[in-house]
């Protein structure tokens, strides 16, 4: 099966019960992508499919034939960082740092989602109350929180 | 994981025509790829329906709209007729797992979602849904968000949808295709209450797919809302929660629809609480007095007798914002 990942043609020979997240890291060794839980509880394995968020522990590869896969290794364009990544770097948005790709794919994409006028559960009226529920399936357990929500307020 | 042979369908004929037993439809995953992981999922075969031309919201004639099986949560949530006509449906939505698991998940796969019972997701424990007659340890043990209405001896699993409920509160209709031609089937009809047969969640057999959800006109859904409580702020499986759309004129209820979630086997369609507040005065009293009304057959256990109590307060708090709103 193929998949576009960061732009780049990859032609992969795998078990149909292979996830995204392990063709990502097993076979193309793409290893931002993180195995946090690997049942879709905590966002670190979030990467972008054709442009949005999801969970790549819970999609099978071969499902996704041809698809587009964006990780955090291919949000920088020209040698500079994704103004996410940068904001993160800024606003030391990260202790430990394993969540953290996660946390800046779906950053980049809930931006998105925002741009594009999609609703929350929170009142539009609070960006810092928005953010923490937009971003709510991405947990960090050093609890990082106070600087990761300042850096997407910032990146926005 | 158990091995499994995958195959992808592009047209509803085909996918529903060579349907083999042992056989799983693959949607959104998000839930069936889990289970699958834990083992208790076990297909031998994975039709993908993914590229079923199942991914449109169309407008009916009069105001409704039907929507395909294959929509994403985060699109139908999105949508403006939805939202400006079907609030509580987008609420819903939108209380609802995470953002990534919104982009994936679809309007059928949500239906058919399976409960999280602690004992269910678990192959070292006894369950009467993974095997019948292994027997429920929920009753003795961890049943704190189980079910409080519509349980049986056998299974007091909870469906865990919040969609689900908003839907069965506008009298929605699920559209499907199967092996033996097509049929519908009310929401509120979908998912079966336990009984002696807990290991069947509905009433689709083998091979049927759902390939749309109607949502009737109902112009008075324009005041609607959902009001989920639930552990911590997000992203978390409701304990209780009310769909609700009101209909009040001079103080006096013309209308209502009402639903409560994560109390039993399906979405909670609450008739005895309508028909207690049709016609009777908009004021917290009978609110609570109406939620009484089809309370009374709750029968809690040992750890969430809470639930009584809970729903009540929501069905009279969610209803008293719609007064006003």
């Amino acid at each position: 099966m193929n998949l576009v990942v960061n732009g780049v043609g990859q032609a992969l020979d795998i078990d149909p019960r292979t996830t995204l997240l392990d063709a990502l890291r097993e076979h193309l060794h793409l290893t931002g992508a993180k195995k946090g839980c690997d049942h879709g509880q905590c966002g670190a394995c979030t990467v972008l499919l054709d442009g949005r968020r999801v969970n790549s522990c819970l999609v099978l590869a071969i499902s996704q034939q041809d698809a587009e896969v964006t990780t955090v290794e291919g949000l920088a364009e020209g040698g500079q960082p994704h103004p996410v990544q940068r904001a993160f770097l800024e606003h030391d948005g990260y202790q430990c740092g394993y969540c953290t790709p996660g946390q800046i794919c779906s950053a980049v994409g809930m931006l998105d989602e925002l741009k594009q006028g999609w609703p929350s559960a929170v009142a539009d009226d609070d960006l810092e109350a928005q953010i923490r529920e937009r971003m709510s399936g991405n947990l960090c357990r050093c609890g990082a929180y106070a600087n990761i929500v300042p850096a997407i307020v910032d990146a926005r | 994981m158990k091995t499994f042979e995958y195959t992808a369908v592009t047209d509803v004929r085909s996918a529903v025509g060579a349907f083999p037993e042992g056989a799983a439809f693959l949607a959104g995953g998000t839930n069936l790829v889990d289970l699958m992981k834990l083992g208790v999922a076990t297909p031998d075969v994975l039709v993908d329906i993914n590229k079923l031309p199942l991914h449109e919201i169309e407008e009916l004639p009069g105001g409704g709209l039907r929507i395909g099986a294959g929509v994403r949560n985060s699109d139908l949530a999105a949508h403006p007729r939805v939202r400006s006509d079907f609030p509580v449906l987008s609420e819903a939505l939108l209380n609802g797992a995470s953002g990534q698991l919104r982009n994936m998940a679809t309007t059928g796969g949500n239906l058919l979602q399976r409960t999280r019972c602690r004992y269910f997701t678990d192959m070292t424990k006894p369950c009467n849904k993974h095997e019948p007659g292994s027997g429920c340890p929920a009753r003795e043990g961890d049943h704190r968000n189980l079910a409080i209405l519509g349980a049986s001896e056998h299974c007091v699993a909870t469906h865990p949808s919040d969609m689900a409920v908003a839907l069965a509160a506008l009298d929605a209709v699920v559209l499907i295709t199967g092996p033996d031609g097509d049929r519908e089937v009310p929401v509120t009809e979908l998912h079966r209450l336990p009984g002696d047969a807990p290991q069947l969640d509905s009433v689709l057999r083998h091979g049927e797919l759902i390939t749309a959800v109607e949502v009737p006109a109902l112009a008075f859904a324009r005041v609607s809302a959902y009001r989920k409580a639930r552990d911590r702020a997000s992203y978390a499986f409701a304990v209780g929660s009310v769909a609700a759309a009101l209909d009040v004129e001079d103080g006096v209820v013309r209308d209502v629809r009402l639903a409560f979630g994560a109390v039993a086997a399906k979405p909670w369609r609450a008739y005895r609480a309508e028909e207690a507040l049709r016609n009777g005065r908009a004021t917290r009293e009978s609110f609570l007095a109406a939620a009484d009304a089809e309370l009374t057959e709750a029968e809690p256990l040992r750890d969430n007798a809470y639930k009584v109590t809970l729903i009540r307060n929501l069905v009279a708090s969610t209803l008293e914002r719609l007064v006003t709103a």
